[in-house]
């Protein structure tokens, strides 16, 4: 299995991520530098956290426009499974790859801390190790986390079972987010963009006791030994 | 011929805006108590050079605009474009 993730300048965890695809889940993975042009071939992308581009103009609305992108919208669009974090899901807002946008907290406050989650659809590639409708909990770090889509596109989501994560109810929503969305997936299920961190939540050592962001790479794993074939 | 402009995104009417919000909020705390709403956007000056048509120019802004100033998703923009003197 080879996975891919990418650096943009001010990405900051890109080598969490690193960390739990080569050791914990024995990917084959390369840091991909955002000038390179090329993808070689790889079973997996992510798209990690951070500060591209320094958030300017918004967040992640440079990072699109990164030379690696023209070969990332293509591998996503053949098909090929790609998991965008925090930063990484607003890039992948940003370049159309999800629909809606993001925009700053109701709070306006930066919110770093845990926060519980609703699997609400765990038949997806990302999400087939979570039971339906299971509480979980993974922390959050993010300024603009405050995803927006209109009505007809919320009906849309709605409708194709593309809201994957909610924010366990009101009071859990850190952000203001519509629907306490928290993580949704394209139409056909192999792009993933999500605010909080599974990577941060995926070993004893970082979170002891707390390993919910470890199924989310264990059901991708599972999904690509089992042939890559769609769930549900 | 050069061109100087001068781009203001909000975000679209009828979507919330936090720091907007907050900033009346301020507002009304010094004491401005007819502040009735507050929008925050962003301001960009942009020169462009070497194009001769004021249509072309324009065309290009609002690609650029499209493209990466503002996200259409959630924000508008309008823009005032010049001849540069001299």
């Amino acid at each position: 299995m080879k996975a891919g993730v990418v650096t943009f300048p001010g990405s900051n965890c890109d080598h969490d991520v690193y960390n739990v695809l080569s050791k914990i889940f024995s990917f084959d993975t390369d840091l991909i530098w955002h000038q390179k042009r090329h993808l070689n071939n790889y079973d997996l992308l992510v798209l990690p956290g951070g500060f591209s581009y320094g958030d300017y103009l918004r967040s992640g609305a440079i990072a699109r426009f990164a030379r690696i992108m023209d070969s990332v919208i293509d591998f996503a669009l053949a098909g090929g499974l790609v998991l965008g974090i925090c930063n990484g899901f607003q890039i992948l807002l940003e370049s159309n790859l999800l629909p809606g946008a993001m925009k700053v907290n109701d709070n306006l406050k930066f919110v770093c801390k845990n926060v519980s989650l609703e699997v609400n659809n765990n038949k997806t590639t990302f999400t087939n190790h979570y039971c339906e409708n299971e509480i979980i909990e993974m922390p959050v770090a993010h300024g603009e986390g405050n995803y927006y889509i209109d009505k007809k596109g919320l009906n849309s989501l709605i409708d194709n079972n593309q809201i994957v994560l909610r924010y366990a109810n009101q009071s859990e929503n850190p952000n203001g987010s519509v629907e306490n969305i928290a993580g949704i997936s394209n139409n056909k299920g192999n792009i993933l963009g999500l605010m909080p961190h599974p990577e941060r939540c995926s070993e004893d050592i970082i979170s002891p006791g707390r390993r919910d962001g470890y199924r989310l790479f264990s059901s991708i794993v599972a999904n690509l030994k089992a042939g890559g074939e769609q769930i549900g | 011929m050069d061109w100087e402009v001068k781009i203001e995104t909000k975000l679209k009417d009828g979507i919330l805006d936090p720091q907007g919000k907050a900033v009346k909020t301020g507002l009304k705390s010094l004491g401005y108590e007819n502040v009735d709403s507050v929008f925050v956007g962003k301001y960009m000056e942009i020169i462009i050079k070497d194009i001769s048509k004021k249509e072309d120019a324009s065309e290009m802004v609002e690609d650029m605009c499209k493209k990466l100033l503002a996200n259409p998703v959630i924000e508008e923009y309008k823009y005032e474009l010049n001849k540069m003197e001299g």
